[in-house]
């Protein structure tokens, strides 16, 4: 399924309408080293910046890119990136 | 007949191994290299990894337990366990055991990732750097099949794969892509 917006990162707005869980995403920086695995498997709410690193949306995560998410978690090499309980991921 | 029928399967399954443990050796490497294209996400490479990895050791299983079932080498469950405890061809046998073990000592801990943390996976992790060379000692020096046409092809093929990436792993640039840009800006003589 495809998104209206055209910057899914800021928010998916009219998804969030439909239902949203109580998690969001967060980076530990220091430990990021760029693989990309996260925005290749969870582009509605991770982009890249040009060096490859990754811009996260800090909205909550909609349900039903939950599934996705968490697999984008588990992808991480290096376990930088983590599903938490609102305001506990950063 | 039963206990041939066995010992086929123990020498097949651990050419199946020494395969599929070459292929996951090269798949850690290339993910290393961030090796992504058209049609091939560099998460896939990892995932593929993955689950290779998760295939070789069953095929490792299926080669130590009909090792160890095979009443004709009557190898005995001492040897599966502890490293050059057989008595039947007792360093090649040895190096195998030793293989086996490290391998499983990186698969439990890639498992168990999140709980011992990323520091220790990747320190185990390094540890492939014996267990395939042992594995390939191993296959060669053990076998049955050790001085064989076709046992070598496959070893040369596997270790020639492996090196290849090795290699390619090791003159690429660092994989911390602002490095390059460090670099490109220091040589510029930008005070930035």
């Amino acid at each position: 399924m495809s998104e209206p917006s055209a910057r899914p990162w800021d928010g998916a707005r009219g998804v969030a309408r439909v239902g949203t869980s109580r998690v969001s995403l967060g980076i530990d920086r220091i430990r990021c080293d760029g693989r990309g695995y996260c925005a290749e498997l969870l582009p509605e709410m991770i982009r890249l910046d040009d060096w490859g690193y990754p811009i996260v949306s800090s909205e909550r995560v909609p349900d039903h890119l939950l599934d996705h998410a968490r697999r984008a978690v588990a992808a991480c090499p290096l376990l930088a990136i983590r599903l938490a309980a609102d305001g506990r991921s950063r | 007949m039963t206990s041939q029928w066995l010992w086929y399967t123990t020498r097949g399954a651990g050419v199946i191994s020494l395969v599929l443990l070459s292929a996951v050796v090269c798949l850690g490497l290339l993910t290393r290299l961030r090796v992504r294209g058209e049609g091939w996400p560099g998460f896939l490479t990892a995932a593929v990894h993955q689950d290779l990895a998760l295939v070789a050791l069953f095929f490792l299983g299926l080669h130590i337990v009909t090792a160890v079932v095979d009443p004709f080498t009557s190898l005995g469950i001492v040897a599966a366990i502890v490293p050059f405890g057989s008595s039947y061809r007792t360093v090649w046998l040895g190096l195998g055991t030793l293989s086996f073990e490290l391998g499983l000592a990186i698969g439990l801990t890639s498992l168990a990732r999140r709980v011992i943390g990323a520091r220790l996976w990747r320190a185990v992790h390094w540890l492939a750097y014996a267990c395939w060379p042992l594995a390939v000692f191993h296959a060669v020096g053990t076998g049955t099949d050790g001085h064989s046409a076709w046992l070598l092809g496959i070893t040369m093929v596997c270790g020639g794969a492996v090196l290849a990436c090795l290699a390619w792993r090791l003159a690429a640039a660092p994989p911390d892509p602002l490095a390059q840009l460090r670099s490109a800006r220091l040589m510029a003589g930008s005070d930035r």
